[in-house]
């Protein structure tokens, strides 16, 4: 009987190859559920689920929402700005205070990194993590990984280069352990300000020309570029930044093959990528949204077999 | 571990013949029927029976499909089952047709109960019927007994019923193992 290794999802760096198939196995199954005209099956119906989302999100918390809600599991929200933690309540307090409401799994956004990892060792429910800082971002690297696989067949083997703001991104540290564990080769791209030093120690190139970094790769990930993050000036004007690291139809279509291009949302439209490219065919980032709900109904469905009652 | 040979190849494929004639005797032409296998294991047996009606009864266009019970299961959690889930495949309406659900073995109902519910969600079918090849009485957790039935076994715990096709495991037999 296979089941994952992990109790919580804290990081794609806590998993092994096995683990990320059989989620990619379950999510297939449930992204049939989520195209039926009835989109629900009962099997979390004795589960109780808290989203606690410390940082803004918008399609995280509805894909989270939808797939618990899809999977028939009770639902609470809170989000920090209208909460107590805005009166001084630590996040172990703030936690503990849901749980005595008995709630079964936590699925958190925290802007400090390594939140999660505190929190599963201090309390008795699943933790999810939906994003801590600028260290992992799971679920997003998992549904990258599958709709990967969706469009092209298989992970392994191919090209992946992740374009932008490599040192603030979360979405690019679980993107590279997730590629690397299932096979694919990685680069990453961008402005040398925004990649942070020894990123080669994890095994992926590093390439400032964003056309030699296309033309080796088959999928391309363009990032956001994240201003909220940045609290000194990284490159000279978001004008510059889209002249060198911004993908336009031009470029795309100069290419020598269709390459697959993705981003994981929110999009600034005309900075690192155009509305034509975004729009385009080879676009695969309304598929990602649409998956995202099948990879989360994936890992909750998986971590709620592994709570004992 | 013994085992105890309860149908050879040869009886296999009488039963599935009978099996075949009792579902023409009620459904005739199967135009207001759709046949679905319990997967994992009811998949071979509906293919079976699919086979025989359509090259031996010329019976065409009928509607099969299977249906996958994981995610539906009463048991999930309780580490006893696994929690891989198989494809379904069901694209089809099955408002208002008369549905049979094929398994290969029905032992305490409760794989049965989670397909009463899953199969409500593609929609109310006017009726549901359930043909089993092996019927373990006196197993029952549930109020549910088959429409027709291969053959009835009685059975102990300990024992297992394991059902082989010759396209999987190489050769066709039910056996009755006692682990």
């Amino acid at each position: 009987m296979s089941e994952l290794s992990v109790n919580h999802l804290l990081g794609i760096k806590y998993l092994n190859e096995q683990d990320i198939q059989l989620i990619f196995e379950t999510a297939d199954q449930f992204k049939e559920v989520i195209n039926r005209p009835i989109k629900k099956v009962p099997s979390l119906r004795d589960i109780t689920i808290a989203n606690l989302f410390f940082e803004n999100s918008t399609r995280t918390k509805l894909s989270f929402e939808l797939a618990e809600k899809r999977l028939s599991a009770d639902v609470i929200n809170f989000s920090a700005s209208q909460s107590s933690v805005k009166k001084g309540e630590t996040l172990i307090d703030t936690v503990q205070n849901i749980l005595s409401m008995k709630v079964d799994m936590v699925v958190m956004r925290h802007p400090s990194p390594g939140a999660p990892i505190f929190l599963s060792k201090h309390i008795n429910a699943s933790v999810v993590n939906a994003g801590d800082g600028t260290h992992e971002h799971p679920t997003q690297a998992l549904l990258d990984c599958y709709s990967i696989r969706e469009r092209l067949g298989d992970v392994a083997g191919k090209k992946v280069v992740i374009v932008g703001d490599i040192l603030h991104s979360r979405v690019a540290l679980s993107n590279i352990f997730a590629l690397k564990l299932l096979g694919a080769e990685v680069k990453v791209c961008g402005p040398k300000t925004l990649l942070p030093k020894h990123i080669e120690s994890l095994g992926v190139g590093v390439e400032s020309n964003i056309r030699k970094a296309l033309d080796w790769c088959d999928v391309a990930n363009m990032l956001r570029v994240q201003n909220e993050r940045m609290i000194t000036s990284y490159f000279p004007s978001t004008r510059e930044y889209t002249m060198q690291y911004g993908l336009n139809l031009e470029l795309l279509n100069s290419l020598s093959k269709d390459i697959v291009v993705m981003h994981p949302g929110p999009i600034n439209r005309g900075v690192e990528i155009t509305s034509d490219v975004a729009d385009s065919n080879q676009s695969i980032i309304l598929d990602q949204v649409e998956n995202g709900v099948a990879v989360r109904m994936a890992v909750m469905y998986l971590l709620a077999a592994k709570i004992n009652r | 571990m013994s085992q105890k040979e309860l149908l050879s190849a040869r009886e296999l494929q009488i039963t599935i013949q009978r099996l075949a004639c009792q579902l023409i005797e009620n459904h005739g032409d199967f135009k207001e029927t759709i046949l679905i296998g319990i997967q994992p294991r009811g998949k071979m047996l509906a293919k079976r029976l699919l086979n025989v009606l359509v090259q031996d009864y010329h019976i065409s266009d009928i509607i099969c499909g299977h249906l996958d019970i994981t995610f539906y299961r009463d048991d999930f959690r309780r580490h006893e089952k696994p929690i891989e889930a198989n494809t379904t495949e069901i694209d089809f309406v099955v408002e208002n047709k008369k549905v049979v659900f094929i398994d290969d073995v029905l032992y305490t109902g409760r794989s049965i109960r989670a397909a009463l519910t899953a199969i409500q969600d593609y929609g109310r079918p006017s009726q549901i019927e359930l043909l089993i090849l092996i019927d373990r009485r006196f197993s029952r957790h549930l109020p549910i007994q088959p429409d027709y039935c291969g053959r009835k076994v009685d059975a102990i715990n300990e024992e297992h019923v394991v059902v082989s096709w010759k396209e999987i495991q190489g050769e066709d037999a039910v056996l009755l193992v006692n682990q």
